[in-house]
């Protein structure tokens, strides 16, 4: 059988699938269908300093191959995460990445403190939720507010930091930079595109807030692109996302650029789907000969890097 | 380990009033299914439509799972053009269902669609059970209400058979011990309201679901107890706990 570990960060991985954050919650309920040890890793749910009820309202909305969100970060708050989530998580012997949301620098900051003292493997920084008013994305959009926030985490997080990256953001490669000069030893991206829908008989938006976020099939062909543009301007380890839906989506974001990649509104469809994913991947490298990951990743475009 | 999405063959998929779709599946019988639980439901291979569909328990006899749909939009559009010998993927049974264990004289109220789960859920309830659906215009599955029910109330919109009106016209919540409904949200909220302080209501709520399994958080409502998603919590909630916004 073909090997699909990879390894970032210095952490190791047993194949290159990620459930997405948000997508995936704290892995229980879909631990009552698959053995979560088969996973690369899981993501958890966005979390914030304090516990979050989300948005009122409507929250999903059904678009052409996609789907809108506006869930608003419901979280039970970042203490009750540590005792009563992560405990359950770290039984599952997979990598498990902490998804820190948050509406100002000091809230990323004391979030960071408290996870720096549990056993999370990784960190990966939500500048990118589309779906709170004061909300991460706000530091998503320009280059300078990004790095700010970027800066000083790094100065005090002590585990690998990931950084999550909003497809809203000015200039994706530009971001990508600045977040890597900044301090992020990887990057995920694409979060959730800014989109709307409106209800024609009530003449008023379908979500409370107006704007909710976008994924699914329909933002994949973007999401690609932009992993491949932010492959070439970067140098850290890149986890990609963005409607991956099977295992040839996946090696398509693999041969783009990305190490690793994360699965988010596909559970939705099937709640198995990576297992799926995982075995398609691993199947594809035997058929194809491929004995390392590495051997494919990035391989698009590669030719015109001097 | 509970099973992933399932593809079963269909016996059949009839139009039994306008709209109105009973379907019959082939399901070996190996676990229990609760009245009032649902399953999400796909009937087309493509990403589009993207979610599956919530659609409750309509009945369970040996070998057969059925369910009773209305036409709304797309996927029960397409859900509706499968034949016999076609499949559906579901996954399911989800959600708690009704607490049978409620003693004394019940009443079931529906309106519409929100008949669905309420035949399966008769045949599952002990006790003298008065029915009361409400319909718009037609009316479809009675045969099966009349059948396991004490008395039977019937309404019409427009007035096209039996009681012109709603079916809570003539409902009377202290001639019972406990009250079961599902249906549009401004008669559940009727009933309820009548009701209280008066007699218990189970009451199973809609809302709009992509993993039906409790991990998105799509489907959450408020109530006096905090948020709740309604497909684990739920759908079957207390008429004294759900919050109806707007
Ligand atoms: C727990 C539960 C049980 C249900 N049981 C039944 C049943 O037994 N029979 C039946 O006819 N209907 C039932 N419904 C409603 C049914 O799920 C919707 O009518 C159906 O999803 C509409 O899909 P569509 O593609 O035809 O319509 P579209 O309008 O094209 O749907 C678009 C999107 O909105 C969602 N949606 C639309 N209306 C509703 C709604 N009322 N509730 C939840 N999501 C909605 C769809 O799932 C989809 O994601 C139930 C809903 C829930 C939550
Ligand atoms: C319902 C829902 C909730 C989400 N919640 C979060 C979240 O809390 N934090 C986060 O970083 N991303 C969140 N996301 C974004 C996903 O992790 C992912 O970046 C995005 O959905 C794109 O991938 P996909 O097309 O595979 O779904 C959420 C997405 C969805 C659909
Ligand atoms: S539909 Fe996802 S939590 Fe209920």
């Amino acid at each position: 059988m073909a090997n699909a570990k990879v390894n970032i960060c210095g952490i190791d991985f047993k194949n290159p699938v990620i459930t997405a954050s948000g997508t995936f919650g704290f892995g229980r309920e879909y631990a009552d269908y698959f053995d979560l040890s088969r996973l690369g890793g899981i993501s958890s749910k966005g979390l914030t300093l304090n516990k979050k009820d989300g948005n009122k309202g409507i929250r999903l909305h059904e678009t052409p191959s996609g789907l809108l969100n506006s869930i608003g970060l419901q979280n039970p708050g970042v203490d009750a995460f540590i005792e009563e989530e992560l405990p359950f998580m770290k039984e599952q012997n997979t990598v498990i990445l902490a998804n820190v949301g948050g509406g100002s620098l000091e809230e990323y900051l004391k979030m960071i403190e408290k996870l720096n003292y549990t056993d999370i493997d990784m960190i990966e920084l939500n500048i990118s939720c589309p779906n709170v008013k004061s909300g991460g994305m706000a530091f998503g959009i320009r280059c300078v507010d990004a790095e700010r926030v970027v800066k000083e985490v790094k100065t005090i997080c002590k585990k690998p930091l990931i950084v999550k990256l909003s497809p809203n953001a000015e200039n994706i490669g530009d971001m990508a930079e600045s977040c890597v000069e900044s301090g992020a030893d990887a990057l995920s991206l694409v979060n959730t595109f800014s989109g709307m829908a409106i209800d024609i008989y009530g003449r008023k938006p379908v979500f409370d807030n107006t704007i909710a976020g976008l994924s699914g099939p329909c933002i994949k062909p973007i999401a690609l692109r932009m992993v491949y543009e932010v492959s070439k301007r970067v140098d850290v380890p890149i986890i990609g996302m963005g409607g991956i839906m099977d295992y040839k989506d996946a090696i398509e974001f693999i041969m783009a650029g990305a190490d690793l990649i994360q699965i988010g509104s596909g559970n939705f469809i099937n709640p198995t789907i990576s297992l799926d994913i995982i075995d398609g991947i691993e199947d594809f490298m035997e058929k194809q000969g491929i004995r390392d990951l590495s051997e494919i990743k990035g391989i698009i475009g590669r030719e015109n890097l001097c | 380990m509970l099973d992933g999405y399932k593809s079963l063959t269909i016996k059949s998929n009839t139009e039994i009033s306008t709209n109105i779709f009973e379907i019959k599946l082939e399901m070996d019988l190996e676990k229990e299914i609760k009245p009032g639980q649902f399953f999400m439901i796909r009937g087309w291979e493509t990403n589009d439509p993207f979610l599956p569909r919530p659609i409750s328990v309509a009945d369970v006899e040996e070998n057969t799972l059925t369910f009773l749909y209305e036409v709304r939009g797309r996927g029960t559009h397409i859900v509706s053009k499968l034949c016999k010998g076609d499949t559906l993927d579901i996954l399911g049974p989800l959600g708690n269902g009704f607490s049978l264990k409620g003693a004394g004289k019940k009443a079931i109220v529906s309106g519409g669609i929100g008949i669905a789960p309420m035949v399966y859920l008769l045949k599952n309830l002990e006790g003298e059970i008065d029915f009361y659906a409400g319909f718009r215009s037609e009316v479809y599955w009675m045969d099966k209400v009349k059948e396991h029910s004490n008395f039977v109330f019937i309404s019409t919109e427009d007035g096209s058979v039996c009681h012109k009106g709603f079916c809570i016209d003539e409902f009377d919540p202290t001639k019972y011990d406990e009250v079961l409904t599902c249906g549009p949200i401004p008669m559940m909220k009727r009933v309820i309201e009548l009701c209280k302080g008066i007699v218990p209501v189970q009451v199973s709520m809609e809302s709009k679901m992509a993993c039906g399994i409790g991990a998105c958080l799509g489907c959450t409502i408020e109530t006096r107890d905090g948020m709740k998603r309604v497909c684990k919590e739920g759908p079957i909630f207390k008429g004294s706990e759900v919050i109806f916004n707007g």
